[in-house]
């Protein structure tokens, strides 16, 4: 697979802008379709092709499997802070009005940052388990 | 999406399997598209279509790509598929007419969301991040369970045979 000129051409063409069409599913989700789901599973897949084409170690390389574990945790404990935060800041919990002087402006805060918690949880799990699915077949592949 | 689930259904090859269900998710988020659920589209064409399709090629990778011959007849399966999907087409023709502004779903806490007192275009995203944020943090944590299980199953320790229970991290 890593031979093929083709693929590695467009691959280099093609990651960038997964990348950044993820990117902007995210931040573009208050206005268009699109959300912190949405924009992890791109992500996600973006980075996966890139695996596909260049081999799990180069990925590897560039995101370590600390870092992925790190974003499973990460995404949920961040969206659990939005909420907590909201507590201190004298509202109930996952109450975003107090975010911010402005209720409507706290809001739309409450949300991006709860957005971006599911996007890091969901990039992380699917990267974690191709990551765990690949790895395995390339370790059964050396034993045997 | 018929044709691809009857092919689906009867090609003993599970790697065609798997390319056809690729294909029956695109179909799925056409008729999603369709059905102006935009969002939903979106994470069927990268979640059903991709990332799975991916993830079931890799598991494919590690066992035989070839289907085993059936232990015994699926015939109670079969009736009991069936008999589900009768219980559910019954339970689907007393639901409202499709798009009927009179419907009760759209008479509870819709007007509500849709008053867009928070300013968020998008009411998806109002709806799923804001009014029901809870319901979306339960689904994270969903999702963050399901990558810990996956981690605890398929996880190889760095040496198998010396300490059982460290985790070689």
């Amino acid at each position: 697979m890593e031979s093929s000129l083709v693929l590695r051409v467009v691959g280099k063409l093609l990651i960038p802008f997964i990348l950044l069409f993820a990117l902007y599913v995210q931040f573009h989700g208050d206005f268009g379709p699109g959300g912190g789901f949405q924009a992890g599973t791109i992500f996600a897949a973006g980075i996966v092709f890139y695996a596909l084409i260049f081999g799990l170690d180069k990925t590897r390389q560039v995101v370590p499997d600390r870092l992925v574990e790190t974003m499973l945790a990460a995404g949920v404990l961040l969206y659990a802070g939005v909420g907590v935060a909201g507590l201190l800041l004298g509202g109930n919990f996952l109450d975003y009005f107090v975010l911010d002087q402005d209720p409507i402006h706290g809001q739309h805060r409450g949300i991006f940052w709860v957005e971006a918690g599911v996007a890091i949880t969901v990039c992380g799990v699917m990267l974690k388990i191709f990551y765990m699915f690949a790895s395995r077949g390339q370790s059964e592949g050396n034993e045997e | 999406m018929a044709c691809s689930v009857w092919v689906l259904a009867r090609t003993p090859n599970l790697f065609a399997v798997v390319v056809l269900s690729g294909i029956y998710s695109f179909l799925m988020a056409t008729v999603l598209v369709a059905l102006d659920a935009v969002d939903v589209a979106m994470t069927e064409a990268a979640v059903g279509a991709g990332v799975s399709t991916v993830l079931l090629l890799g598991a494919l990778h590690l066992c035989k790509s070839e289907e085993a011959k059936p232990a015994h007849r699926p015939w109670l399966p079969l009736l009991l598929s069936v008999a589900t999907a009768a219980v559910l087409i019954y339970g689907a023709l007393g639901l409202p007419d499709f798009a009927d502004p009179n419907a009760p779903i759209h008479q509870h806490v819709v007007p509500r969301y849709l008053q867009n007192e928070i300013d968020v275009p998008n009411v998806v995203t109002a709806v799923l991040a804001s009014f029901r944020s809870y319901d979306t943090l339960g689904e994270t944590t969903v999702v963050f369970t399901a990558g810990a299980g996956i981690i605890a199953l398929l996880r190889r320790r760095k040496h198998p045979k010396s300490e059982g229970s460290s985790d070689g991290k």
